[in-house]
Protein backbone atom coordinates (compact mmCIF):
# COMPACT_ATOMS: atom_id res chain seq x y z
CA UNK A 1 0.00 0.00 0.00
CA UNK A 2 1.31 3.32 -1.02
CA UNK A 3 1.09 6.56 0.78
CA UNK A 4 -1.29 7.76 -1.99
CA UNK A 5 -3.21 5.19 -0.72
CA UNK A 6 -3.08 5.50 2.80
CA UNK A 7 -4.01 9.60 2.25
CA UNK A 8 -6.97 8.38 0.43
CA UNK A 9 -8.68 6.97 3.41
CA UNK A 10 -8.86 10.13 4.75
CA UNK A 11 -10.98 12.80 4.95
CA UNK A 12 -10.18 16.65 4.87
CA UNK A 13 -11.49 19.35 5.15
CA UNK A 14 -9.65 21.80 2.91
CA UNK A 15 -8.34 25.40 4.33
CA UNK A 16 -8.30 27.77 1.25
CA UNK A 17 -4.31 28.97 2.77
CA UNK A 18 -1.63 27.10 3.91
CA UNK A 19 -0.75 26.59 7.65
CA UNK A 20 2.76 25.64 6.86
CA UNK A 21 5.77 27.73 5.52
CA UNK A 22 9.14 27.48 4.99
CA UNK A 23 11.86 30.45 4.34
CA UNK A 24 13.73 28.40 1.01
CA UNK A 25 16.58 30.75 1.51
CA UNK A 26 17.02 29.07 4.66
CA UNK A 27 16.47 25.27 2.93
CA UNK A 28 18.83 25.97 0.29
CA UNK A 29 22.01 26.30 3.03
CA UNK A 30 19.95 22.81 4.41
CA UNK A 31 22.21 19.69 3.52
CA UNK A 32 20.01 16.93 4.80
CA UNK A 33 16.33 18.53 4.80
CA UNK A 34 14.97 15.85 6.72
CA UNK A 35 11.37 17.25 6.39
CA UNK A 36 11.60 15.67 2.88
CA UNK A 37 11.45 12.52 4.11
CA UNK A 38 10.01 12.48 8.21
CA UNK A 39 6.95 13.41 7.27
CA UNK A 40 4.27 11.01 7.14
CA UNK A 41 2.35 12.49 4.61
CA UNK A 42 5.09 13.67 2.45
CA UNK A 43 3.84 17.32 2.37
CA UNK A 44 7.39 18.56 1.87
CA UNK A 45 8.88 18.37 -1.64
CA UNK A 46 12.24 20.12 -2.60
CA UNK A 47 12.93 21.21 -6.06
CA UNK A 48 16.78 21.20 -6.80
CA UNK A 49 16.69 23.34 -9.99
CA UNK A 50 14.22 25.64 -8.67
CA UNK A 51 15.10 25.75 -4.96
CA UNK A 52 11.69 25.79 -4.42
CA UNK A 53 9.91 23.87 -1.62
CA UNK A 54 6.23 22.54 -2.33
CA UNK A 55 4.53 22.51 0.64
CA UNK A 56 0.94 20.21 0.43
CA UNK A 57 -0.12 21.26 3.22
CA UNK A 58 -3.77 20.40 2.33
CA UNK A 59 -2.32 16.52 3.21
CA UNK A 60 -0.79 17.47 6.63
CA UNK A 61 -1.75 14.99 9.08
CA UNK A 62 -0.91 18.21 11.83
CA UNK A 63 1.10 15.75 13.61
CA UNK A 64 4.27 18.35 14.17
CA UNK A 65 7.24 16.09 13.14
CA UNK A 66 8.59 18.65 10.70
CA UNK A 67 8.55 21.72 12.72
CA UNK A 68 10.92 19.87 15.45
CA UNK A 69 12.84 17.68 12.42
CA UNK A 70 13.88 20.80 11.04
CA UNK A 71 17.48 22.00 12.33
CA UNK A 72 17.27 25.72 11.19
CA UNK A 73 13.92 25.99 13.10
CA UNK A 74 12.75 27.27 9.53
CA UNK A 75 9.02 26.10 9.92
CA UNK A 76 6.34 28.58 10.60
CA UNK A 77 3.88 26.24 11.72
CA UNK A 78 0.49 26.53 13.16
CA UNK A 79 -2.74 24.76 13.08
CA UNK A 80 -5.31 24.73 10.42
CA UNK A 81 -8.03 26.91 11.40
CA UNK A 82 -11.43 25.90 13.00
CA UNK A 83 -13.08 22.33 11.44
CA UNK A 84 -10.83 22.80 8.61
CA UNK A 85 -7.86 20.01 8.41
CA UNK A 86 -7.95 16.69 8.62
CA UNK A 87 -10.62 14.61 10.18
CA UNK A 88 -10.02 11.32 11.63
CA UNK A 89 -13.18 8.69 12.54
CA UNK A 90 -11.28 6.25 14.14
CA UNK A 91 -8.33 7.84 15.38
CA UNK B 1 -22.33 33.27 28.53
CA UNK B 2 -22.46 36.54 29.70
CA UNK B 3 -20.37 39.65 28.16
CA UNK B 4 -17.80 36.03 26.69
CA UNK B 5 -16.80 35.70 30.54
CA UNK B 6 -16.27 32.67 32.38
CA UNK B 7 -14.54 31.35 35.54
CA UNK B 8 -12.43 28.73 33.52
CA UNK B 9 -11.76 28.79 29.75
CA UNK B 10 -9.99 25.10 29.12
CA UNK B 11 -8.46 25.05 25.22
CA UNK B 12 -8.34 21.63 23.95
CA UNK B 13 -10.95 18.76 24.58
CA UNK B 14 -8.84 16.06 24.43
CA UNK B 15 -9.03 13.45 27.51
CA UNK B 16 -7.27 16.20 29.39
CA UNK B 17 -9.56 19.25 28.66
CA UNK B 18 -12.97 17.28 28.61
CA UNK B 19 -11.74 15.63 32.36
CA UNK B 20 -10.76 19.39 33.49
CA UNK B 21 -14.13 20.26 32.20
CA UNK B 22 -16.64 18.22 33.67
CA UNK B 23 -14.80 18.13 36.99
CA UNK B 24 -14.96 22.05 37.08
CA UNK B 25 -18.69 21.81 36.18
CA UNK B 26 -19.74 19.24 38.63
CA UNK B 27 -18.28 22.29 40.91
CA UNK B 28 -20.99 24.34 39.75
CA UNK B 29 -17.89 26.50 38.10
CA UNK B 30 -18.70 27.95 34.48
CA UNK B 31 -16.20 26.58 31.96
CA UNK B 32 -16.16 26.68 28.09
CA UNK B 33 -13.85 24.42 26.61
CA UNK B 34 -12.55 25.04 23.01
CA UNK B 35 -11.73 23.12 20.67
CA UNK B 36 -10.02 23.73 16.54
CA UNK B 37 -11.82 20.25 15.19
CA UNK B 38 -15.46 19.90 14.04
CA UNK B 39 -16.06 17.74 16.60
CA UNK B 40 -13.81 16.26 20.50
CA UNK B 41 -11.57 13.65 18.79
CA UNK B 42 -11.55 14.28 15.33
CA UNK B 43 -7.87 15.40 15.45
CA UNK B 44 -6.95 12.73 18.01
CA UNK B 45 -4.79 9.57 17.45
CA UNK B 46 -3.52 7.20 19.92
CA UNK B 47 -1.97 3.74 20.89
CA UNK B 48 -5.56 2.12 21.42
CA UNK B 49 -5.97 1.50 24.83
CA UNK B 50 -7.27 3.51 27.65
CA UNK B 51 -7.19 2.01 31.50
CA UNK B 52 -9.97 1.63 32.95
CA UNK B 53 -9.28 2.21 36.51
CA UNK B 54 -8.55 5.61 36.36
CA UNK B 55 -11.16 6.17 33.86
CA UNK B 56 -13.47 5.31 35.81
CA UNK B 57 -12.67 7.82 38.80
CA UNK B 58 -13.75 10.77 36.06
CA UNK B 59 -16.64 8.77 34.45
CA UNK B 60 -17.95 6.36 36.98
CA UNK B 61 -18.57 2.99 35.32
CA UNK B 62 -18.36 4.17 31.88
CA UNK B 63 -18.07 0.97 30.14
CA UNK B 64 -22.04 0.75 30.82
CA UNK B 65 -22.79 3.81 28.40
CA UNK B 66 -19.36 4.78 26.34
CA UNK B 67 -18.47 3.87 23.28
CA UNK B 68 -15.62 1.50 24.39
CA UNK B 69 -14.54 -1.28 21.62
CA UNK B 70 -13.19 -4.19 23.48
CA UNK B 71 -12.57 -5.10 27.30
CA UNK B 72 -8.36 -5.98 26.88
CA UNK B 73 -8.08 -9.46 28.55
CA UNK B 74 -4.72 -10.02 27.08
CA UNK B 75 -1.57 -8.11 27.17
CA UNK B 76 1.18 -9.96 24.54
CA UNK B 77 4.55 -9.29 23.75
CA UNK B 78 6.04 -9.89 20.18
CA UNK B 79 9.64 -10.03 19.78
CA UNK B 80 10.34 -10.32 15.87
CA UNK B 81 13.67 -10.93 13.97
CA UNK B 82 13.79 -10.48 10.17
CA UNK B 83 10.97 -13.34 9.60
CA UNK B 84 10.70 -15.12 12.81
CA UNK B 85 8.64 -14.25 15.79
CA UNK B 86 8.53 -15.07 19.71
CA UNK B 87 5.23 -14.38 21.48
CA UNK B 88 4.33 -14.41 25.19
CA UNK B 89 1.17 -13.06 26.56
CA UNK B 90 -0.62 -12.65 30.12
CA UNK B 91 -4.08 -13.88 30.10
CA UNK B 92 -6.42 -12.84 32.45
CA UNK B 93 -10.42 -14.67 33.01
CA UNK B 94 -11.97 -12.37 35.51
CA UNK B 95 -14.32 -9.51 33.42
CA UNK B 96 -14.90 -8.33 37.04
CA UNK B 97 -11.71 -6.55 36.97
CA UNK B 98 -11.51 -3.97 34.11
CA UNK B 99 -8.21 -2.99 32.88
CA UNK B 100 -8.01 -1.27 30.23
CA UNK B 101 -10.46 -0.47 26.91
CA UNK B 102 -9.37 -0.55 23.23
CA UNK B 103 -11.34 2.71 22.25
CA UNK B 104 -11.55 4.69 18.90
CA UNK B 105 -10.61 8.14 19.97
CA UNK B 106 -12.97 9.91 17.65
CA UNK B 107 -15.95 8.24 19.80
CA UNK B 108 -14.31 8.09 22.76
CA UNK B 109 -13.63 12.32 22.98
CA UNK B 110 -16.56 13.01 21.86
CA UNK B 111 -18.68 10.93 24.51
CA UNK B 112 -16.55 12.49 27.20
CA UNK B 113 -16.86 15.80 25.92
CA UNK B 114 -20.86 15.00 26.09
CA UNK B 115 -20.63 14.00 29.76
CA UNK B 116 -18.91 17.31 30.39
CA UNK B 117 -22.08 18.66 28.71
CA UNK B 118 -24.32 17.20 30.47
CA UNK B 119 -22.75 18.73 34.04
CA UNK B 120 -23.12 22.39 32.44
CA UNK B 121 -19.69 22.90 30.54
CA UNK B 122 -20.06 24.99 27.37
CA UNK B 123 -18.70 23.19 24.52
CA UNK B 124 -17.29 25.46 21.21
CA UNK B 125 -15.95 23.50 18.37
CA UNK B 126 -14.19 24.79 15.32
CA UNK B 127 -12.73 27.02 17.79
CA UNK B 128 -9.21 28.01 17.23
CA UNK B 129 -7.42 29.57 20.27
CA UNK B 130 -4.91 31.64 17.84
CA UNK B 131 -3.48 33.03 20.84
CA UNK B 132 -3.91 33.82 25.22
CA UNK B 133 -4.98 37.50 25.70
CA UNK B 134 -2.44 39.54 28.15
CA UNK B 135 -3.18 42.51 29.57
CA UNK B 136 -0.85 43.98 32.69
CA UNK B 137 1.28 40.90 31.87
CA UNK B 138 -1.43 38.41 32.73
CA UNK B 139 -3.32 35.99 31.24
CA UNK B 140 -7.09 36.98 31.17
CA UNK B 141 -8.37 34.94 28.45
CA UNK B 142 -8.27 33.18 24.72
CA UNK B 143 -8.64 34.96 21.32
CA UNK B 144 -10.00 32.85 18.92
CA UNK B 145 -9.83 33.38 14.92
CA UNK B 146 -13.06 35.41 15.41
CA UNK B 147 -13.46 36.76 19.22
CA UNK B 148 -12.03 37.46 22.56
CA UNK B 149 -12.99 35.47 25.68
CA UNK B 150 -12.14 36.17 29.42
CA UNK B 151 -11.81 33.94 32.39
CA UNK B 152 -10.17 33.86 35.81
CA UNK B 153 -8.00 31.12 34.69
CA UNK B 154 -6.99 29.55 31.28
CA UNK B 155 -6.40 25.97 31.23
CA UNK B 156 -4.25 24.83 28.39
CA UNK B 157 -4.49 21.00 27.03
CA UNK B 158 -4.11 21.60 23.63
CA UNK B 159 -1.70 18.58 23.42
CA UNK B 160 1.66 17.79 22.55
CA UNK B 161 2.67 20.75 20.21
CA UNK B 162 1.48 23.30 23.09
CA UNK B 163 1.59 26.47 20.97
CA UNK B 164 0.06 28.47 24.00
CA UNK B 165 2.61 27.14 26.56
CA UNK B 166 5.09 28.16 24.08
CA UNK B 167 3.47 31.50 23.86
CA UNK B 168 4.19 32.31 27.31
CA UNK B 169 7.44 30.59 27.68
CA UNK B 170 6.64 27.96 29.96
CA UNK B 171 7.61 25.81 27.25
CA UNK B 172 10.37 25.28 24.60
CA UNK B 173 10.52 23.73 21.74
CA UNK B 174 10.81 20.13 22.30
CA UNK B 175 13.85 18.30 21.20
CA UNK B 176 13.86 15.78 18.27
CA UNK B 177 15.00 12.58 20.76
CA UNK B 178 12.37 13.55 23.33
CA UNK B 179 9.75 12.81 20.85
CA UNK B 180 8.11 10.00 18.98
CA UNK B 181 6.19 10.34 15.84
CA UNK B 182 3.53 7.47 16.02
CA UNK B 183 2.21 6.03 12.46
CA UNK B 184 -1.04 3.78 12.50
CA UNK B 185 -3.64 1.93 10.33
CA UNK B 186 -7.03 0.90 11.40
CA UNK B 187 -6.87 -1.96 9.22
CA UNK B 188 -10.75 -3.81 8.89
CA UNK B 189 -11.28 -7.39 9.35
CA UNK B 190 -14.33 -9.68 9.53
CA UNK B 191 -15.36 -9.87 13.21
CA UNK B 192 -15.28 -13.68 13.31
CA UNK B 193 -11.43 -13.75 11.49
CA UNK B 194 -10.26 -11.13 13.88
CA UNK B 195 -11.74 -12.97 16.98
CA UNK B 196 -10.32 -16.37 15.83
CA UNK B 197 -6.99 -14.88 15.10
CA UNK B 198 -6.47 -13.21 18.35
CA UNK B 199 -7.98 -16.27 20.46
CA UNK B 200 -10.42 -14.20 22.05
CA UNK B 201 -14.57 -14.11 22.64
CA UNK B 202 -16.98 -11.64 21.77
CA UNK B 203 -16.32 -8.85 23.67
CA UNK B 204 -12.93 -9.54 24.60
CA UNK B 205 -9.69 -7.86 23.22
CA UNK B 206 -6.36 -7.65 22.99
CA UNK B 207 -3.51 -5.37 23.34
CA UNK B 208 0.14 -6.08 21.98
CA UNK B 209 3.41 -4.06 21.88
CA UNK B 210 6.20 -5.70 18.84
CA UNK B 211 9.70 -5.34 19.26
CA UNK B 212 12.43 -5.88 16.38
CA UNK B 213 11.54 -6.78 13.41
CA UNK B 214 11.77 -4.39 10.75
CA UNK B 215 12.06 -1.85 13.80
CA UNK B 216 15.01 -3.59 14.94
CA UNK B 217 18.29 -1.26 16.08
CA UNK B 218 15.96 2.29 16.34
CA UNK B 219 14.35 3.75 19.26
CA UNK B 220 10.98 2.30 17.85
CA UNK B 221 8.10 -0.15 19.53
CA UNK B 222 5.28 -1.36 17.44
CA UNK B 223 1.73 -1.95 18.76
CA UNK B 224 -1.58 -4.02 17.49
CA UNK B 225 -4.74 -4.00 19.12
CA UNK B 226 -8.31 -4.91 18.65
CA UNK B 227 -11.61 -3.26 18.00
CA UNK B 228 -14.52 -4.36 17.19
CA UNK B 229 -14.03 -5.11 13.71
CA UNK B 230 -10.87 -3.69 13.32
CA UNK B 231 -7.21 -4.15 14.54
CA UNK B 232 -4.97 -0.89 15.09
CA UNK B 233 -2.06 -1.36 14.16
CA UNK B 234 1.17 0.64 14.23
CA UNK B 235 4.27 1.99 15.99
CA UNK B 236 6.04 5.26 17.20
CA UNK B 237 9.78 5.69 16.48
CA UNK B 238 11.73 8.76 17.93
CA UNK B 239 12.28 11.49 15.66
CA UNK B 240 15.81 11.97 15.57
CA UNK B 241 16.43 8.30 14.67
CA UNK B 242 14.20 8.95 11.28
CA UNK B 243 16.26 11.61 10.58
CA UNK B 244 19.61 9.62 11.70
CA UNK B 245 18.31 6.61 9.27
CA UNK B 246 16.44 8.55 6.59
CA UNK B 247 13.39 6.55 7.43
CA UNK B 248 10.34 7.48 5.47
CA UNK B 249 7.47 6.81 8.55
CA UNK B 250 4.84 4.82 6.01
CA UNK B 251 7.45 2.91 4.95
CA UNK B 252 8.56 1.62 7.64
CA UNK B 253 5.45 1.42 8.72
CA UNK B 254 4.82 -1.00 5.27
CA UNK B 255 7.91 -3.50 6.32
CA UNK B 256 6.22 -3.63 9.68
CA UNK B 257 2.74 -4.86 8.08
CA UNK B 258 4.85 -7.37 5.71
CA UNK B 259 6.86 -9.34 8.64
CA UNK B 260 5.10 -12.81 8.21
CA UNK B 261 4.09 -12.78 12.16
CA UNK B 262 2.16 -9.47 11.54
CA UNK B 263 1.03 -10.09 8.04
CA UNK B 264 -1.12 -13.47 9.21
CA UNK B 265 -3.01 -11.06 11.81
CA UNK B 266 -4.43 -8.72 8.90
CA UNK B 267 -4.07 -11.19 5.92
CA UNK B 268 -7.19 -9.76 3.89
CA UNK B 269 -8.01 -6.99 5.93
CA UNK B 270 -8.82 -3.35 4.45
CA UNK B 271 -6.57 0.02 5.81
CA UNK B 272 -10.04 2.54 6.86
CA UNK B 273 -7.54 4.85 8.22
CA UNK B 274 -4.12 6.11 7.77
CA UNK B 275 -3.18 8.45 10.75
CA UNK B 276 0.08 10.14 12.77
CA UNK B 277 0.59 11.98 15.78
CA UNK B 278 2.93 12.91 18.27
CA UNK B 279 3.99 11.41 21.79
CA UNK B 280 5.85 13.86 24.21
CA UNK B 281 8.23 11.06 25.35
CA UNK B 282 10.73 12.85 27.06
CA UNK B 283 9.82 12.36 30.66
CA UNK B 284 10.17 13.42 33.95
CA UNK B 285 13.67 15.84 33.07
CA UNK B 286 11.10 17.28 30.47
CA UNK B 287 8.31 18.47 32.07
CA UNK B 288 7.73 22.20 31.81
CA UNK B 289 6.54 25.17 34.30
CA UNK B 290 3.00 23.86 34.71
CA UNK B 291 1.34 26.38 36.47
CA UNK B 292 1.87 30.72 36.66
CA UNK B 293 -0.78 33.29 37.45
CA UNK B 294 -3.90 32.25 35.91
CA UNK B 295 -2.59 29.71 34.03
CA UNK B 296 -2.36 25.66 34.25
CA UNK B 297 -1.14 23.54 31.55
CA UNK B 298 -2.21 19.46 31.45
CA UNK B 299 -1.69 16.46 29.74
CA UNK B 300 0.38 15.94 26.77
CA UNK B 301 1.21 19.59 26.63
CA UNK B 302 3.00 19.67 30.02
CA UNK B 303 4.63 16.17 28.20
CA UNK B 304 2.46 13.68 31.27
CA UNK B 305 3.69 11.21 29.22
CA UNK B 306 5.23 7.40 31.17
CA UNK B 307 6.19 5.82 28.03
CA UNK B 308 8.06 2.85 30.04
CA UNK B 309 4.69 1.90 30.92
CA UNK B 310 2.85 3.13 27.59
CA UNK B 311 0.68 5.60 29.83
CA UNK B 312 -0.49 9.11 28.63
CA UNK B 313 -3.91 9.10 28.16
CA UNK B 314 -4.98 8.12 31.59
CA UNK B 315 -2.13 10.88 32.78
CA UNK B 316 -3.90 13.39 30.58
CA UNK B 317 -7.57 12.55 32.38
CA UNK B 318 -5.56 12.85 36.05
CA UNK B 319 -3.94 16.11 35.55
CA UNK B 320 -7.14 17.49 34.04
CA UNK B 321 -9.01 16.27 37.16
CA UNK B 322 -6.04 17.78 39.27
CA UNK B 323 -5.69 21.43 37.33
CA UNK B 324 -9.56 21.54 37.89
CA UNK B 325 -9.66 20.41 41.51
CA UNK B 326 -6.58 23.31 41.71
CA UNK B 327 -8.32 26.24 39.89
CA UNK B 328 -11.77 25.09 41.85
CA UNK B 329 -9.61 25.92 45.35
CA UNK B 330 -8.14 29.17 43.41
CA UNK B 331 -11.69 30.48 42.51
CA UNK B 332 -12.69 29.87 46.05
CA UNK B 333 -10.16 32.00 47.73
CA UNK B 334 -10.32 34.50 44.94
CA UNK B 335 -7.05 34.19 44.01
CA UNK B 336 -5.84 32.46 40.82
CA UNK B 337 -2.00 34.25 41.28
CA UNK B 338 0.78 31.43 41.01
CA UNK B 339 1.03 31.24 44.74
CA UNK B 340 -2.25 29.44 44.77
CA UNK B 341 -2.02 27.46 41.86
CA UNK B 342 1.22 26.06 42.65
CA UNK B 343 -0.86 23.57 44.36
CA UNK B 344 -1.40 22.00 41.07
CA UNK B 345 2.24 20.72 41.10
CA UNK B 346 2.00 19.71 44.75
CA UNK B 347 -0.93 17.59 43.76
CA UNK B 348 1.09 16.06 40.72
CA UNK B 349 4.03 15.30 43.19
CA UNK B 350 1.96 13.88 45.62
CA UNK B 351 0.10 11.51 42.73
CA UNK B 352 1.07 8.73 41.05
CA UNK B 353 2.12 10.78 38.15
CA UNK B 354 4.78 12.70 38.69
CA UNK B 355 6.24 9.70 41.03
CA UNK B 356 6.22 7.18 38.29
CA UNK B 357 7.75 9.90 35.57
CA UNK B 358 10.66 9.92 38.61
CA UNK B 359 11.14 6.60 38.68
CA UNK B 360 11.87 6.42 35.52
CA UNK B 361 13.76 9.55 34.40
CA UNK B 362 16.37 7.73 33.68
CA UNK B 363 14.85 4.58 32.07
CA UNK B 364 14.95 5.83 28.38
CA UNK B 365 18.55 6.87 28.23
CA UNK B 366 19.53 3.02 29.77
CA UNK B 367 17.04 1.56 26.78
CA UNK B 368 18.72 3.95 23.89
CA UNK B 369 22.33 2.49 25.06
CA UNK B 370 20.56 -1.04 24.95
CA UNK B 371 18.51 -0.62 21.96
CA UNK B 372 20.39 -3.21 19.86
CA UNK B 373 20.25 -6.00 22.72
CA UNK B 374 16.65 -4.68 23.46
CA UNK B 375 15.04 -5.14 19.64
CA UNK B 376 17.94 -7.71 17.90
CA UNK B 377 19.79 -9.31 20.12
CA UNK B 378 17.18 -10.70 22.26
CA UNK B 379 14.17 -11.56 19.48
CA UNK B 380 16.71 -13.39 17.97
CA UNK B 381 18.16 -15.45 20.39
CA UNK B 382 14.76 -16.47 21.97
CA UNK B 383 14.06 -17.52 18.48
CA UNK B 384 17.55 -19.13 18.35
CA UNK B 385 16.26 -21.24 21.84
CA UNK B 386 12.77 -22.11 20.44
CA UNK B 387 14.50 -23.50 17.65
CA UNK B 388 17.06 -25.50 18.90
CA UNK B 389 14.12 -26.58 21.65
CA UNK B 390 11.84 -27.97 18.68
CA UNK B 391 14.27 -29.02 15.64
CA UNK B 392 14.94 -32.97 15.26
CA UNK B 393 17.86 -33.14 12.85
CA UNK B 394 21.16 -34.88 12.47
CA UNK B 395 23.39 -32.30 14.86
CA UNK B 396 23.98 -33.57 18.26
CA UNK B 397 22.13 -31.21 20.62
CA UNK B 398 25.41 -30.66 22.80
CA UNK B 399 26.75 -28.69 19.70
CA UNK B 400 23.58 -26.67 19.32
CA UNK B 401 23.62 -25.75 22.99
CA UNK B 402 27.67 -24.71 22.89
CA UNK B 403 26.64 -22.75 19.82
CA UNK B 404 23.61 -21.03 21.50
CA UNK B 405 26.22 -20.37 24.58
CA UNK B 406 28.72 -18.87 22.56
CA UNK B 407 26.79 -16.77 20.80
CA UNK B 408 25.06 -15.87 23.75
CA UNK B 409 28.33 -14.76 25.69
CA UNK B 410 29.60 -13.34 22.24
CA UNK B 411 26.61 -10.81 22.22
CA UNK B 412 26.42 -10.14 26.16
CA UNK B 413 29.82 -10.44 27.09
CA UNK B 414 31.08 -12.80 29.61
CA UNK B 415 30.20 -10.51 32.93
CA UNK B 416 26.53 -10.58 31.80
CA UNK B 417 26.47 -14.25 31.17
CA UNK B 418 28.28 -16.06 34.32
CA UNK B 419 24.62 -17.21 35.98
CA UNK B 420 23.36 -18.72 32.99
CA UNK B 421 26.63 -20.33 31.83
CA UNK B 422 26.65 -21.92 35.06
CA UNK B 423 23.04 -22.95 34.88
CA UNK B 424 23.72 -24.36 31.38
CA UNK B 425 27.53 -25.27 31.95
CA UNK B 426 26.55 -29.01 33.15
CA UNK B 427 24.59 -29.79 30.15
CA UNK B 428 27.02 -28.64 27.56
CA UNK B 429 30.51 -29.73 28.85
CA UNK B 430 30.40 -32.21 30.97
CA UNK B 431 30.84 -35.81 29.52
Amino acid sequence: MNLDEKLATLKYNKDNESHLSVDEDVCIRCKEKPCTFICPANVYEWNEEKCIMTIRYENCLECGACKIACEKNNITWRYPNGGYGVKYKNG
Amino acid sequence: MENNKVEVIIVGAGPAGASAAITLARAGKKVLLADRADNAGDKNVFGGTIYAKQTAEIYPNFWETAPVERAVTEQKIFMLTDCDSVQFGYKYASKASYKAFTVKRSNWDRWCVEQAQKEGAYFAPKTLVKELLIENGKVVGVQTEFEKFYSDIVIIADGVNSLLAKQIGLRNEIKDKDVSLSVKEVIEIPKENLQDRFNIDDEDGCACKILGGPLKDIMALGFMCTNKNSIALGYSVSIDELKKHNIKPYELLEELKEHPTIASYIKGGKTIEYSSHLIPEGGYNCIPKVYDNRVLVAGDAAMFVNNIHFEGTNLAMLSGKLAAETAIEALNLSDCSASVLCRYYKKLENSILIKDLRTHRNTIDVIRKNIHTLTSLYPELACDFFDLLTSADEIPKRAKYRKFLSKFIKSRGITASIPFVFLAMEKCFKK
